[in-house]
């Protein structure tokens, strides 16, 4: 018997499991934890949002919400009623005595004045809290967003608290299950997140008999004309079944909070497993039910979910429509938080099972199909494949219910039929015929019929389904009318011919079917081709470009290019308004509007403008420049039509090339910002070697003057003649010195600080050497200088107070770093464009590598007697480089150390007239 | 005629105007108390009768009051600036005004030069160098009423016939061209002084010349090639960088 213990396969998976769940499930993961920690923190600027929840008009939320903010008002906040509808309910009314109201801004509509919520006057009067009803509203054109929720949400960015009314009924992912309980759709919807992202929810409760108690009372407010509807909708069934709604929602809500906790307490039990949904979607207007289904099904399963539609070869023919209509179901599931993929293919089931096991997916959910019978029996459908091949992933079928009229109108509306494409197939028929009626008197009757498949295979290539079927009807019609006996009649004397008919038009319709899906293959292949050609192309360039101006003129090229349209990128100014950076082709003119357009999206990091629900009076689209950091402007799209920009598809792809733009740009500036920090460090590092070098090079000089110059003063009586005059000496060597360590620092400032600007004159170099030397003076000591410079060198143009420097400082180095006595050449010589200098001394000569490094400042050589600061040399180097020269230290040949430099000389000295 | 009021003199400090001995009057404007407490020592010892000013505008007073024989001036005073003081000195009196400026600042020291002051001394400087500048500017001073006086020069080996345009160095004659006489000849009226570019250029080619530094530099090299042993470590014909040339003068 084994030894369990000694067993690793048994050993290792037990093992294994136990460490991923200590890892998984005792602590919180740290990165959901940050996250969390962010979302406080911007939770913290924001203001906070309490919605009063109700299952249905006249429960009382109003009233709850304006009872809720006098008893604010007697806590001394700043509450303003931003836009209440009392109905006309005076209970509620009476509630609104004693807050202050904020004025309703009026919009003239088609010649009628509406009141609107006024939100730049809630903006500007910047209460602490504000009151806005009916958050579900729709505004009146011409507002600047279309939803009221949309006004709300600005006034929760600029941190203006807000309470608000709902009813569950205008939750967008409800809307259907309304639908179904009351029979009436509920046009006027929210997204879900905003109802997620409140800070608060109270529900506002109360029983049905209760509510309709109210309602024959006459307390609940119902306009004359709407009265039949609403006793309709005001059915004690229907109330308990929103009501039933609201609570659960709100039980819901409380389950998520609940769960937040757990995982900030990091209690690991009841931790869900984690389960992920797919939800295919197809063109059908049910899709959309699909979605809100999957929305539901994955909430009560705390569960991930994934919206995937799979673009085969039939996308490319779908109508206008039916495209708009997958986005728009693309857009919805986006709204309802799923997230969504296209994924293509050639088989839906496939595509499906290999993303979701790709992805991990538990549940995959389609619709019922809605195919024919006989499609099913022989293609199979998409269903039975995806059941057949889902393995250990579960399938839900969701009945396919049938879409709303509206919805079926719009499908039911007739496709344009391309006229000219059936003539072509007529034609094209007729040719062969002709064809055909010359060979007919030569070849077999098979030979004829080939003749006719040719004819309709071209006319697949070239048109689409219903000219090729036509086609291939119209051949079977002519091969029959002008090649079966009778001839020139449709009658047919032997019945066999009704099987090559057959056949023939089956293989005609199977021919072209195929022709015609691997054109529409190769068309959604190159479609695709460009998209992903056109971006790739932009990615490449501004991954090749420097700087933000190369990178963003580089974007609104490409930009656009590929959208056909006038762009601009609008980059924000020291003052935060977004100011016009680069724009193609001819930037538009951005009046005070647009500018304000693209000022919200900045700030909003929102798309607005033309073709959105925000701001759409706008002449152009505005996308924000949002980077992993921050958003970093806005781009501005005009197309030259206005519709150009409409689809979806094209939306989306310049969403994506906003987002490149925007990536790119923050890389430019992470990278410029790098610069400037390795700048910084690298002035930072030379202070600090000032600082040293300060503190410790000028006080050694200054303590050699005191002590000598104290001890004078004090004992000089003394001291006999020698001593004096020792000390004295030292005091002026000393003085010197640091007077040469202040030179030397100054001049480096100077140099550094661009104040020494180089003036360049024509110069004799025997003069500058002349006078580098009468300033070494003394200092030479007994180092013999020997100069060699040719009586003809040209006069050379440079600034002879620093080359004399130069010199000097090269000098200074040779005299500190070679045995006393040993001797120092001076050269020159000339060449057609440069003169080159050498100092060449008989030192030590430079140690591995440090031929480079004695240029640098604050280096000093190791044989040095360190009495300077290092800065020589870098002084010389800062010089001749001003001076577009070049200077370099080597090893001289048979000892010591040679410094040579060039100093340009391609112009010629001026002419020197002969002054007689 | 009343004596104008003058700012109290620190006690400490001697009238060396009333000082016995017949030495030349100077008179230091500086605000450097160590600098001026360092000239007055060694002045002092040299002959020199101190006058001292701190500022330009009490300087101006000393000078039109006291009538010193030279003046020694900071360029950077704290009222009002060197430049000006010049200027309004150079309105009424020839006398000798030699220069303390820092290095680096030759812009300041061409300025000065031009302006009419005679020399300059880069601070920091040794004594030797400032007296060998005053010995040299109060000569000038003394020389200039009988300016044709002299007719030979003489300095080492170098020698000078004036009336006889002769020029020989160690008893060689050396043959010049007429503008290298001419700059020979005018560095020798000023000799032991500095002259700035612009200067030897105005009197020895010419105003249209005035800023063709080169001709000068050019000229200055072919006269040291025929008079100095060694034309890069020049004996007589010395570089003020970046100011202008001197002639040696001791």
């Amino acid at each position: 018997m084994r030894d369990p213990l000694e067993d690793p396969v048994q050993e290792l998976p037990g093992k294994l499991a136990w460490d991923v769940m200590s890892l998984h499930d005792q602590r919180p993961d740290p990165d959901a934890l940050l996250a969390r920690v962010k979302e406080e923190e911007t939770r913290q600027t924001r203001g906070k949002l309490k919605v009063f929840l109700g299952a249905a008009a006249g429960v009382g939320k109003t009233y709850a919400m304006l009872e809720a903010a006098h008893a604010r008002r007697t806590e001394n906040m700043d509450v303003v009623v931003g836009w209440v509808d009392t109905h006309g309910r005076a209970e509620t009314e009476a509630l609104l005595k004693g807050l202050e109201l904020l004025a309703r801004r009026p919009i003239e509509y088609r010649g009628t004045i509406l009141t609107e919520f006024d939100l730049d006057g809630a903006l500007a009067r910047h209460p602490t809290l504000i009151l806005v009803d009916e958050l579900a509203h729709t505004n009146a054109p011409g507002s600047r967003h279309t939803k009221r929720w949309q006004d709300v949400h600005e006034l929760l960015d600029a941190g203006i608290n807000v309470y608000t009314t709902l009813n569950v009924q205008h939750l967008e992912s409800l809307n259907d299950v309304v639908a179904q309980i009351t029979g009436v759709r509920v046009h006027e919807t929210i997204p879900d997140s905003v109802l997620e992202q409140a800070d608060e929810v109270e529900l506002v409760d109360l029983p049905p008999d209760e509510l309709l108690q109210r309602l024959k009372e006459g307390k609940v407010y119902i306009p004359e004309q709407a009265q039949q509807a609403i006793r309709n909708f005001f059915r004690k069934g229907n109330l308990t079944a929103l009501r039933e709604l609201a609570l659960r929602r709100t039980a819901e809500r409380v389950d998520a909070q609940m769960r937040v906790y757990m995982r900030d307490h990091a209690i690991p039990k009841t931790w869900p497993v984690a389960e992920r949904l797919m939800v295919t979607i197809g063109a059908s207007p049910s899709s959309g039910r699909l979605v809100r289904a999957a929305k539901r099904m994955a909430d009560s399963l705390r569960a991930e979910w994934i919206v995937a539609y799979v673009e085969t070869a039939a996308h490319t023919r779908l109508s206008e429509e039916d495209r708009a209509q997958v986005a728009a179901t693309l857009r919805l599931a986006e709204q309802l938080g799923a997230e969504t993929v296209t994924l293509t293919g050639q088989r839906i089931s496939e595509e499906i099972l290999a993303h979701a096991r790709a992805r991990n997916v538990s549940k995959i959910i389609v619709g019922k199909p809605a195919s024919s019978l006989w499609k099913r029996i022989f293609v199979g459908s998409i269903v039975d494949n995806l059941v057949r091949g889902s393995g250990d992933i579960d399938v839900y079928v969701i009945s396919g219910e049938k879409a709303a009229p509206v919805d079926l109108a719009a499908a039911v509306r007739p496709r344009r039929t391309d006229w000219p494409a059936y003539g072509r197939a007529a034609t094209v028929v007729a040719f062969c015929t002709a064809v055909a009626w010359v060979m007919f008197p030569h070849f077999e009757l098979a030979n004829i019929i080939m003749v006719y498949l040719l004819g309709v295979v071209g006319v697949a290539a070239r048109s689409g389904r219903g000219p090729s079927i036509a086609a291939s009807i119209l051949s079977v019609a002519a091969f029959d009318f002008f090649f079966v006996r009778p001839y020139f009649s449709f009658a047919v004397s032997d019945t066999q011919y009704l099987v090559t008919f057959g056949v023939m038009l089956v293989v005609a319709v199977v021919i072209s079917g195929l022709t015609i899906r691997i054109r529409a293959q190769a068309e959604a292949a190159r479609h695709r081709e460009r998209r992903t050609a056109a971006l790739y192309a932009m990615s490449r360039e501004l991954a090749s470009v420097r700087g933000g101006e190369n990178i963003l003129s580089a974007a609104t090229r490409h930009i656009a290019e590929v959208f056909r349209c006038q762009v601009v990128v609008l980059i924000p100014d020291d003052s935060g308004r977004p100011t016009i950076q680069a724009g193609l082709p001819a930037q538009f003119a951005m009046d005070t509007t647009e500018l304000g357009v693209s000022q919200w999206v900045y700030e909003h990091r929102q798309m607005a403008g033309l073709g959105t629900s925000t701001l759409p009076g706008a002449k152009a689209l505005y996308l924000p420049l949002v980077a992993p950091r921050g958003t970093l402007g806005v781009l501005g799209v005009r197309p030259a039509e206005a519709r150009a920009l409409e689809g979806p598809e094209q939306l989306h792809q310049l969403e994506t090339f906003a987002n490149q733009t925007a990536l790119a740009l923050e890389r430019a500036q992470l990278a410029e910002e790098a610069q400037q920090a390795q700048v910084r460090a690298e002035a930072e590092r030379l202070r600090n070697a000032l600082l040293s070098s300060v503190s410790h090079d000028l006080r050694t000089p200054l303590a050699t003057i005191m002590g000598a110059a104290s001890s004078l003063l004090e004992d000089g009586t003394h001291f006999h003649r020698g001593t004096w005059q020792d000390l004295l000496q030292s005091i002026v060597d000393e003085a010197e010195r640091l007077n040469r360590l202040v030179s030397n620092l100054l001049d480096m400032t100077r140099l550094e600080a661009g104040t020494h600007a180089v003036k360049k004159e024509w110069h004799s170099l025997e003069e500058v050497v002349g006078t580098a030397l009468a300033r070494m003076g003394k200092r030479l000591g007994n180092h013999p200088v020997a100069i060699h410079v040719p009586a003809d060198l040209p006069l050379v143009q440079m600034d002879g107070v620093l080359i004399e420097q130069v010199l000097i400082n090269l000098l200074d180095n040779g005299v500190k770093y070679t045995p006393r006595g040993s001797g120092i050449d001076i050269s020159a010589s000339s060449s057609d464009d440069a003169v080159l200098i050498q100092v060449a001394d008989r030192g030590p000569g430079f140690g591995p590598g440090e031929e480079e490094r004695v240029f640098d400042k604050f280096y000093r050589g190791q044989t040095a007697d360190s009495r300077g600061v290092g800065l020589g040399l870098a002084i010389c180097r800062a010089i001749v480089e001003a001076h577009g020269g070049k200077i370099w230290a080597e090893n001289r040949p048979g000892g010591g150390a040679v410094f040579r430099f060039t100093l340009p000389a391609k112009e010629v000295p001026p002419e020197m007239p002969e002054v007689a | 005629m009343p004596e104008p009021s003058l700012p109290p003199q620190p006690p400490e400090t001697p009238d060396a105007a009333a000082a016995p001995g017949g030495g030349p009057v100077v008179l230091v404007i500086e605000d450097d108390p160590q600098i001026r407490r360092f000239l007055r020592a060694t002045l002092g010892t040299h002959g020199y009768r101190l006058l001292e000013a701190t500022a330009g505008e009490s300087g101006l007073v000393e000078a039109a009051t006291r009538q010193p024989d030279i003046v020694i001036l900071d360029l950077g005073l704290p009222d009002i600036d060197g430049l000006e003081v010049i200027r309004r000195l150079r309105d009424w009196t020839t006398l000798p005004i030699i220069v303390l400026s820092a290095r680096g600042q030759e812009r300041d020291k061409i300025a000065a030069l031009d302006a009419g002051a005679d020399d300059y001394v880069s601070k920091p400087f040794g004594v030797g160098e400032l007296l060998a500048r005053m010995r040299a500017a109060l000569r000038h001073a003394t020389r200039s009423p009988d300016d044709a006086g002299e007719s030979t020069f003489s300095l080492g080996e170098l020698h000078v016939d004036l009336p006889k345009r002769q020029v020989s160095i160690a008893g060689n004659q050396v043959h010049l061209t007429p503008i290298e006489y001419r700059l020979l000849t005018t560095l020798i009226r000023h000799a032991g002084k500095v002259l700035t570019h612009r200067q030897l250029l105005l009197e020895v080619w010419g105003p249209p010349y005035a800023d063709q530094a080169h001709y000068l530099r050019v000229y200055m090299a072919q006269l040291r090639r025929k008079l100095e042993a060694d034309p890069a470590r020049p004996r007589y014909l010395l570089t003020e960088p970046g100011v202008g040339y001197r002639l040696a003068s001791e």
